[in-house]
């Protein structure tokens, strides 16, 4: 079998006594989608932040597409390259315009030519819906616009997987369609994929596995239909109640 | 996008006046504006008569009742203000005790600095990474050398002959040039993870704000040559440059360090998620963004900035207030003070302005980018 694109393995990190993650192992293939999901404070941010270096682990090893994740800076900036992240609150440039946002990374750090450079952002921005907003910037966009843009900006880089930290929680509900359809069509693509969502339908419609955390460890792990219909621990079911509601 | 359907109610814009006759729309305009109320109409006739207190005091000394021209003090009959005495001395005020035969050099250094300026601040013209190099690179260079000599059958000036307005200017542009980057790796370095680094710029620049710039001055003319080689005497000139932008660089520090407080984490998340490092994430991301919020800050301090550089007098420089209190004790012109005093404050006063305008015109340029 391929090796995995993500591999994390008896990873434990603590802030000071708090041990947010316990014992983490998990393997993502490429092309594979997954879905993590728990409850506020369970660490599924902390996991998937410490998968680009965001944040540091105590124990344990992280590698993406072979690459040791550890704090050497040149290693860890090669590394972030190649894994693109979307974040609950978008944190696009302000200063910048949509299209500079999304030309910055690949003119500054991967030397290509402005034309081109701007040729794929505008490629990208149509794929989200936001082609002619190009030239607008950031604070003239709806919070919907504003996260396909910065998923656009992530993929502006090429990378081999995405990283989304529940990217619709800070949308108000007639926007969360539209980012959603946006990264259900990015899956299409055969893009690596793991998402922090409470969406449900998002997780059926894409998702090859739904892993469950609580307490800082992995508790659950199974495909959408037997996680969602059928848990297999306590915990999973009372928070599956609670997303249905 | 914000056309008038789209704006709320409360903040459209008032019908235009332009149907209405000139004289019924001042009118309008001084009801709306300036009585609206009986309270507005008590302080706006107050500031009218504090102006015009002040108009009355001044206008009939410095216009109407004033001497132009003359050759000596004598020759002022009038009993306003004598300019005979500041037109015999402008070429002082200006060049100090440059060469006259040679002042077409700092002529040239002033024409290169018009264009630097122009270049960065006219929005239309390109290349202003260019600009930038140029005003910190070439334009210090072309000036020292320009005005120094020694080279090509250039006289050589040393620099206690430059004074008045030429170095005024000198240290002026110098310490607005490079005060700010020197402040922006400051704030950087008291932020940075390293110790060191941290210890220097927190001692260095709690230096600063705690002495005066006179004091700093002082010492460095009094104490360095006892760190120099015997013999080895510092320039004072270059004493004070370097001295006004250190000096200042810590002030611009904290104004910076206030910017960068300002952003919120996500963006330095967000730059590293690309893949930036700690340069580029500053220098793109950061910096920008922290310079824009505390634009009034550095203009601020560059407006002090200005003001401090009159402090060179104690090494011994004669810049622009210096030589005009030295002229004023010119036997000739005795009695001359109110005039030479009132053109440096009111070269000050255009100059700090002008910095101000500019400001206001960088901000509204950023505002209607960002439309936040
Ligand atoms: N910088 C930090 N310092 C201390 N505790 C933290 C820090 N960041 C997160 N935590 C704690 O770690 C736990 C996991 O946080 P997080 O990964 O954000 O959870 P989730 O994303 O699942 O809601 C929470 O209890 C949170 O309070
Ligand atoms: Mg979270």
């Amino acid at each position: 079998m391929e090796n995995p694109l993500i591999q994390l393995a008896n990873v434990n990190k603590w802030y000071n006594q708090f041990h947010v993650l316990r014992d983490i192992d998990l393997e993502v293939r490429r092309g594979e989608r997954i879905v993590v999901c728990g409850p506020s404070g369970s660490g599924k941010s902390t996991m998937i932040r410490c998968i680009n270096g965001l944040e540091a682990y105590e124990q344990g090893t992280i590698t993406v597409a072979g690459e040791r994740v550890d704090q050497d800076d040149d290693n860890i900036e090669k590394i972030r390259q190649r894994v693109g992240m979307v974040f609950q609150s978008f944190n696009l440039f302000p200063h910048l315009s949509i299209l500079d946002n999304l030309t910055l990374g690949p003119i500054k750090l991967k030397r290509v030519p402005r034309a081109a450079a701007e040729a794929r952002a505008m490629e990208l921005l149509e794929r989200v819906h936001i082609g002619h907003q190009a030239l607008k910037f950031p604070n003239q966009l709806s919070g919907g616009q504003q996260q396909r843009v910065a998923i656009a900006r992530a993929l502006a880089m090429e990378p081999d997987v995405m990283l989304f930290d529940e990217p619709t929680s800070a949308l108000d509900p007639e926007m969360v369609k539209e980012v959603l359809d946006v990264m259900i069509e990015l899956a299409g693509t055969g893009m690596t994929m793991i998402c922090v969502t409470h969406e449900m339908g998002f997780a059926r419609a894409v998702a090859d596995r739904v892993v469950f955390m609580a307490d800082g460890a992995i508790a659950e792990v199974g495909t959408p239909d037997s996680f969602f219909s059928a848990p297999r621990t306590e915990r999973a079911r009372q928070f599956i109640q609670q997303v249905i509601h | 996008m914000t056309n008038a359907a789209t704006l709320p109610a409360g903040r459209a814009r008032p019908t235009p006046a332009s149907a209405a006759a000139p004289a019924g729309r001042i009118l309008s305009w001084l009801r709306r504006r300036i009585f609206a109320s009986w309270r507005d109409a008590v302080l706006s006739l107050s500031v009218v008569a504090v102006l015009g207190a002040i108009a009355w005091a001044i206008v009939p000394w410095a216009l109407l009742d004033a001497s132009w021209s003359g050759a000596s003090r004598a020759d002022c009959t009038g009993t306003g203000a004598c300019w005979a005495f500041v037109a015999a001395k402008a070429p002082q005020f200006v060049y100090g005790f440059y060469p006259p035969a040679e002042r077409w050099r700092p002529d040239i250094a002033l024409a290169l600095l018009v264009f630097g300026l122009a270049w960065l601040m006219v929005p239309r013209l390109p290349g202003k990474r260019y600009a930038g190099l140029f005003m910190m690179i070439v334009l210090p260079l072309a000036t020292v050398l320009l005005l120094h000599g020694g080279f090509g059958g250039l006289a050589v000036v040393p620099s206690d002959q430059w004074g008045g307005l030429l170095l005024t200017m000198i240290l002026a542009v110098s310490g607005i040039t490079f005060s700010l980057p020197f402040g922006v790796l400051f704030a950087l370095g008291r932020r940075s993870r390293m110790p060191l680094i941290r210890w220097f710029c927190i001692g260095f620049i709690e230096f600063c704000r705690g002495v005066p710039f006179l004091t700093v001055l002082f010492m460095a003319i009094v104490m360095l040559p006892f760190f120099l080689p015997s013999g080895m005497k510092p320039n004072p000139l270059a004493l004070a440059v370097a001295g006004i932008i250190f000096y200042e660089a810590a002030y611009m520090a904290e104004v910076v360090r206030g910017g960068l407080q300002a952003l919120p984490k996500g963006q330095y998340e967000a730059a590293m998620a690309i893949g930036f490092g700690y340069w580029r994430t500053m220098l793109h991301i950061i910096l920008p963004q922290a310079v824009r919020k505390v634009v009034p800050g550095v203009v601020n301090t560059t407006i002090s900035l200005l003001k401090n550089t009159t402090l060179v007098m104690v090494v011994g420089l004669f810049d622009l207030l210096n030589i005009v209190s030295a002229g004023v004790s010119d036997p000739l012109w005795a009695g001359s003070q109110a005039e030479g005093y009132f053109i440096v404050g009111l070269v000050f006063w255009l100059m700090s302005f002008g910095l101000s305008c500019y400001s206001r015109a960088i901000e509204a340029g950023f505002a209607r980018a960002e439309r936040s």
